[in-house]
């Protein structure tokens, strides 16, 4: 407190005194207003601590925060916008030897655009320009070609198998909520295999660990059934809400599989710890088990468990390659010419940075 | 109409938080958040949907005696004694001493602890399937896993210093490059799948016909 009040009454008493090192002072970049950003390179010869202190020009000055000798960088959160300010590091000790000079005046404004996201808006201009394009040309009457996922020919597969042997599917939509874009890929998927189970006259279960995704859940199969002219068919208990406690959740899920001993165990959307106990236990039923996940930790339970299992982009491809929707494989083939474009990069990119070019390598980073 | 206003709303809604992304300013920034804090309220009130639902269908299975009722009705019993302790303790019921968490600690807690350790053997028996050597490809994730799991075991570094930075070059080198190749695959889906369902191309997540 003593070394506080003999460094404000240097401010005070000595404004500007024999200023060692230059400070600079700007507008906080990308953000929203209402801060200044203040750096300076440390000297050599530095105090324990630094009181950053500030005035509106032809104010005086007063402190805004302590910082550590060692540091060169702050942001002032405190700016009004459109004011200018005038900063200095005043040594703390004080020792007017060792006080910055006063920067040049700054003030805090309002950005309208994120310019460090502009690589963001670039790779995503480029996915739109390119989707649409090749939206426009399905819509033409183009063919695309695509690979067979065997995952996605064994769901209609799995029900029909359901069918013969007289038993149920059991639908998991994994255990996040419903503005996970799993979970809104999953529900997409609940829809087609809703409308395949409706035909067949098989029993479809879902069973959700989340009330927003169990209205939603609901809302997809019931409209499923409609679309296939089979309303008489749905049960209004066939999609129900469990819990929202993950391991309860479990315990539930395992529970209908030991009990109903479903013939095919539909495991798609996001899922944590409870992937292996879920598709272990299905494997213990003998259900023939289709997985799909873009978590990259639970593949591997995934794939030893299941006899199929969509990895990560497979899994957001599903539901177009199942609509067969021309516009829909367009965004398909968009996202692979992304993806070319993007192995383009990193390898152009790599080559770039082995010669000591890294400006294309800092271009994409984002941080 | 049931189907088009849902379109509208899921359009204007993704383009602007998509947009708001990249918009630092106050005004956008509070409106994103404002969306954000709607999107919780209706969260909120789906909960009284799902427990109607948990209750309808398990008190009718109760009542008609069906298979397995007992536990049905150990449910309904779980439900509603928590409801009702928990509001009666209105906001002392994260107490330490509160009688909803002694009900939280002498249930629940245990309860969940034995799910999550079942994993354990569950673990086992698919590595058990999984290490079986029956192609090139099984071959090579045995080894693999070999060299991981001996590598990160005091015993690797015992038998040669080798192992364990093997283990760490499998898993930084192989390992890295799979994740990172799934997961920009995955990134781009993920971008797809939400255009999709912006501009309306996918209607199936509303209930409708796609």
């Amino acid at each position: 407190m003593a070394a506080f009040l003999l460094t404000a009454v240097s401010i005070f008493a000595f404004p500007a005194l024999a200023s060692a090192f230059p400070l600079q002072a700007g507008d906080t970049p990308n953000d929203g207003g209402g801060s200044v950003d203040v750096s300076w390179t440390p000297p050599d010869h530095h105090p324990t601590s630094w009181i950053l202190v500030r005035r509106e020009q032809g104010g005086t000055f007063a402190p805004v925060a302590t910082v550590d000798g060692t540091d060169s960088h702050y942001s002032d959160d405190t700016a009004q916008n459109g004011t200018a300010y005038e900063y200095q590091l005043v040594a703390s000790p004080a020792d007017p030897s060792l006080d910055s000079e006063v920067s040049g005046p700054a003030h805090a404004s309002v950005n309208l655009f994120d310019w460090s996201k502009f690589n963001v808006l670039v790779v995503a201009g480029v996915f739109f320009a390119l989707l649409f394009w090749y939206i426009r040309k399905s819509e033409g009457g183009t063919k695309w070609v695509f690979r067979k996922i065997p995952g996605l020919d064994a769901i209609e597969e799995a029900v029909g198998r359901a069918t013969e042997m007289g038993k149920g599917v059991l639908y998991v939509p994994g255990v996040q909520e419903i503005d996970d874009i799993q979970t809104i890929a999953s529900m997409i998927l609940l829809g087609r295999v809703a409308r395949i189970a409706a035909k067949y006259e098989t029993a479809l279960n879902v069973p959700t660990n989340s009330p927003g995704v169990y209205t939603v859940a609901e809302e997809v199969v019931k409209s499923a059934y409609a679309d296939v002219g089979r309303s008489d068919v749905y049960k209004s208990d066939q999609v129900r809400y469990v819990t929202s406690e993950q391991f309860a959740y479990v315990a539930a899920v395992n529970g209908m599989m030991l009990r109903e001993r479903p013939a095919a165990n539909l495991l798609l959307g996001a899922f944590f710890a409870e992937s292996l106990l879920l598709a272990e236990t299905g494997h213990a039923v003998g259900a023939i088990q289709i997985a799909g996940t873009a978590n990259v930790h639970q593949m591997p339970f995934f794939v030893v468990a299941c006899d199929y299992t969509l990895i990560g982009e497979e899994y957001f491809a599903a539901s177009a390659l199942l609509s067969n929707d021309a516009r829909l494989l367009g965004s398909l083939k968009a996202t692979d010419s992304v993806k070319i474009l993007m192995i383009a990069i990193i390898v152009l990119g790599s080559i770039l940075a082995t010669f000591g070019q890294t400006w294309l390598g800092d271009f994409f980073s984002t941080q | 109409m049931k189907r088009e206003i849902p379109i509208v709303i899921t359009l204007v809604a993704g383009l602007f938080m998509l947009l708001a992304w990249f918009v630092p300013h106050p005004t956008v920034k509070a409106a994103y958040e404002g969306l954000q804090n709607w999107a919780i309220v209706v969260v909120g009130f789906t909960y009284v949907l799902g427990v109607a639902n948990l209750l309808r269908i398990n008190t009718r299975q109760v009542s008609r005696k069906e298979r397995d009722w007992p536990y049905k009705m150990v449910l309904i019993a779980g439900l509603l004694v928590t409801m009702v302790v928990g509001f009666s303790e209105g906001n002392h019921y994260t107490d330490v001493d509160s009688r909803f968490q002694w009900i939280y600690r002498t249930f629940y807690s245990p309860m969940t602890a034995t799910m999550f350790s079942l994993l354990a053997f569950f673990i086992a028996s698919a590595a058990f399937r999984a290490f079986r050597i029956r192609s090139v490809e099984a071959l090579l994730l045995a080894i693999a896993a070999f060299i991981l799991m001996i590598g990160r075991v005091p015993l690797g570094a015992a038998i040669h210093p080798a192992i364990p930075a093997a283990a760490d070059w499998l898993m930084e080198i192989p390992q890295n490059a799979a994740k990172r190749g799934i997961l920009i695959g995955a990134a781009l889906g993920v971008m797809a799948t939400g255009i999709r369902v912006i501009l309306g191309l996918e209607k199936t997540y509303g209930g409708g016909d796609s």
